[in-house]
């Protein structure tokens, strides 16, 4: 981008002109009229030209805002120099944010012992940076882009769900079960999508994903449809219930009975299942089979050429990867007590996805701070709950332009030569060169 | 035989629905390479501003059905086709040259915002109309007193399709616009260096893409009577699989694709069951890849290293 002289006040004022005219056409029908069904079933309209004019008087406002921030920041694009300090700073903070980040969480259930809604609010986020390391298998080591992780949450959750409503098997026996299951359906979508690459491979799991759901709701014998599958039972400790009765973990302590006990109970299991999830990949990315995974990312064709199997490399990473997802299912089911296919849709998907893109594609601490800022976010809409996914949406475009890898920075490959060689962008693309 | 012609009728039509949407997609993929997800929304909030456009021409004491077919087409590719251009100015121009998945996720991220968009300016609730072109031709009668019926809105259906094919198939390939999205397809740099208007181009792909979208809602509109605001998501990614299957790039083949899937939809719900028609046209999808990546058309695709 060349630099361009400082522009003028017209210069600003056309341009925003030029987008409020552009924003009143398309709101013009969209806002500035309401239609709604009468008593009699016809729909009738009203206006709405208050709101119309405001919208288009925010854009107004909002294009010279940001006409004026582009000036002012300079062209995108340039290199800005960061001090030394702060860059010392920096990596002094990242170097030991992780195990900070790490006490804090092993403390969350001390601190806020008797805040319910808090220790709730954690194991969701808990819950979402497990699915997103476990979805970082997959698009952030092996490259493979899915949009359909759902299902492998699904499959678990449903594979606890029936097993333990159907059988009375206990949770310990049903959570390698549900993730095995869960693993076993990741081949089974890893193997027609091993020839496709790139986008139709997305679309091909977000099909895969959609197939999984609308079984399950048209299924009805065996996954209840859309009413769900009730009463699952809650998970225990080891054998000994979490409830007031006289084989009661509390009675068997010899401590008074508390509800939250139970909460404290779920906290821990998830965050050993989540650190479980850390540990596997962090472990798992130092085997061989981690380093083809991250080839696999850099360079397909050149995988192949050095005699990786690639099949097996997309098999076993999509299989880790669900198989994560499915032990996350279980851990849902049981804390939730009910499931239904509402909590499997694409949207599930694209939070996960979004989770591990903001996290910077292979980052484990990028994702699981991504994860926070994202359900922490969408906590802060709870009361505007129409107003949540127009939010996330508007996020996720934006970040998109503006950070496009990621917020927290995004993970070289583990193994690399030393010395790099300055080589353009558009020579290592994917397809070309 | 008489019920396999009615559902080969209706398939048709379904399918030129499908068709005109997957055009959309094919158009964006085979210039700039990326999954337009927003695509089937664009097509909803077609049917929207159709619907809208309807009801004040209506409220207006406008009677004259042809006039008010014309007033609301045209107004609803106007408007669908700046959704377009808008669309692409704010979240895919900027990430033209960023990583493969950037457009992608951002696609996602601007198909939320419509879906939502759509519903906080309009209401979760279906919008209906009341039947608005009427009648249909009889073609057969049965001796056990099945009709086949051949409606008005099916032949109109049908008809604007084909019109709009054929200009489109004119601005393809014998205008300078369709010359220059041709050779922007074949390599961008190069058409920039002999004098193509790149982005110009690109924005008039999608605006051309998003005014079939609406022509597509319209459609629908009137041929089920009714929109709501998540009615793109579905629609999108099934005119996707019919742009895969059909062979993505290639136009002939999404119009193809387009009307293989209206038929196998609607004789799965006719034959089979009406609750796995879409598994069908999503397994259908898988398959294809697994046997065709390319699709029916398309052309296979070299990679270089």
């Amino acid at each position: 981008m060349t630099a361009k002289p400082a522009k003028g006040i017209s210069f600003l004022l056309k341009t925003a002109f030029i987008n409020a005219l552009v924003a009143l056409v398309l709101f013009s029908l969209m806002v500035g009229i309401r239609t709604e069904a009468g008593s009699d079933g016809q729909l009738t309209y009203m206006t709405r030209f208050g709101e119309l004019a405001s919208l288009v008087g925010i854009v107004f406002g909002g294009s010279i805002v940001i006409e004026l921030l582009r000036q002012w920041i300079g062209p995108t694009g340039t290199e800005k120099l960061v001090p030394p300090a702060i860059q010392s700073g920096m990596s002094f903070v990242g170097r030991y944010l992780a195990p900070a980040l790490l006490i804090f969480t092993l403390l969350v259930p001390v601190i806020f012992y008797n805040q319910r809604y808090i220790l709730d609010l954690a194991i969701l986020v808990l819950t979402y940076v497990m699915l997103g390391w476990g979805l970082n298998v997959v698009v952030g080591l092996a490259g493979l882009l899915d949009l359909g992780y759902v299902a492998f949450y699904a499959v678990g959750a449903y594979s606890y769900a029936l097993l333990a409503t159907n059988f009375g098997w206990s949770f310990w026996v049903c959570l390698p079960l549900a993730g095995i299951l869960a693993a076993f359906w990741g081949v089974l979508l890893g193997f027609p999508v091993l020839r496709l690459r790139g986008d139709y491979l997305a679309i091909v799991t977000l099909a895969f994903g959609e197939i999984i759901r609308l079984v399950i709701i048209n299924w009805q014998s065996l996954t209840g449809g859309p009413n769900g599958v009730p009463g699952i039972p809650r998970p225990t400790f080891f054998g000994i219930p979490l409830d007031n009765s006289d084989d009661g973990l509390a009675a068997k302590l010899g401590i008074e009975y508390s509800s939250t006990h139970r909460i404290i109970f779920l906290f821990y299991l998830i965050l050993a299942l989540a650190l479980l999830t850390n540990w596997v990949t962090i472990r798992l990315r130092r085997l061989p089979i981690g380093r083809a995974w991250e080839a696999l990312r850099e360079d397909e064709v050149a995988c192949r050429a050095l005699g990786i199997n690639t099949t097996t490399t997309k098999l076993t990473a999509f299989a880790t990867g669900a198989m994560f997802g499915g032990f996350a299912g279980a851990f849902f089911a049981t804390r939730q007590g009910f499931i239904s296919p509402e909590s499997f849709t694409f949207q599930e998907s694209a939070l996960v996805l979004a989770i591990v893109v903001l996290g910077g594609m292979g980052s484990q601490l990028g994702v699981a701070l991504a994860a926070l800022a994202m359900i922490g976010g969408f906590e802060l809409f709870r009361g505007l709950e129409t107003y949540r996914m127009l939010v996330f949406g508007m996020a996720m475009v934006l970040i998109m332009i503006w950070r496009p890898r990621g917020l927290i920075g995004h993970r070289a490959p583990t193994v690399y030569l030393t010395k790099a060689q300055a080589i353009s962008s558009d020579l290592v693309k994917e397809g070309h060169g | 035989m008489d019920y396999f012609a009615q559902q080969l009728i209706n398939g048709l039509v379904l399918g030129s629905i499908y068709g005109l949407i997957a055009i959309g997609y094919t158009m964006v993929y085979g210039i700039v390479g990326m999954i337009n997800f927003a695509h089937g929304d664009v097509f909803m909030i077609g049917g929207f501003i159709a619907l809208i456009t309807f009801l004040i021409l209506v409220s207006f004491g406008l009677t004259a059905i042809p006039v008010i077919l014309l007033v609301v087409l045209l107004v609803s590719m106007a408007i669908t086709a700046l959704y377009g251009w808008t669309i692409e100015r704010i979240a895919y121009r900027p990430l033209r040259h960023s990583f493969r998945l950037a457009p992608m996720l951002s696609a996602i991220g601007m198909s939320f915002v419509l879906t939502n968009y759509s519903q906080v300016a309009q209401g979760a609730r279906v919008k209906p109309i009341p039947p608005f072109i009427t009648g249909g031709y009889t073609l057969h009668e049965s001796t056990d007193g099945f009709v086949i019926q051949l409606s008005n809105i099916q032949i109109m259906v049908v008809m604007t399709t084909i019109v709009l094919l054929a200009i489109f198939t004119w601005l393809v390939s014998r205008t300078r616009l369709g010359r220059d999205m041709r050779a922007c397809e074949q390599d961008q740099t190069m058409a920039a260096l002999l004098g193509v208007d790149v982005d110009r181009t690109i924005s008039m792909t999608f605006v051309i893409g998003a005014a079939l979208a609406a022509v597509a809602g319209l459609m629908y509109l009137l041929y089920y009577g009714l929109v709501d605001f998540f009615m793109g998501f579905v629609a999108g990614i099934k005119a996707f699989t019919a742009a895969v299957l059909g062979g993505i790039g290639s136009l002939p083949g999404a119009m193809l694709g387009g009307l293989a899937i209206g038929l196998i939809e609607t004789f799965w719900s006719a034959y089979f069951s009406v609750e796995y028609k879409d598994v069908a046209a999503f397994s259908i999808l898988i398959v294809v890849l697994i046997f065709m990546p390319t699709g029916l058309l398309g052309r296979p695709e070299v990679e270089k290293v």
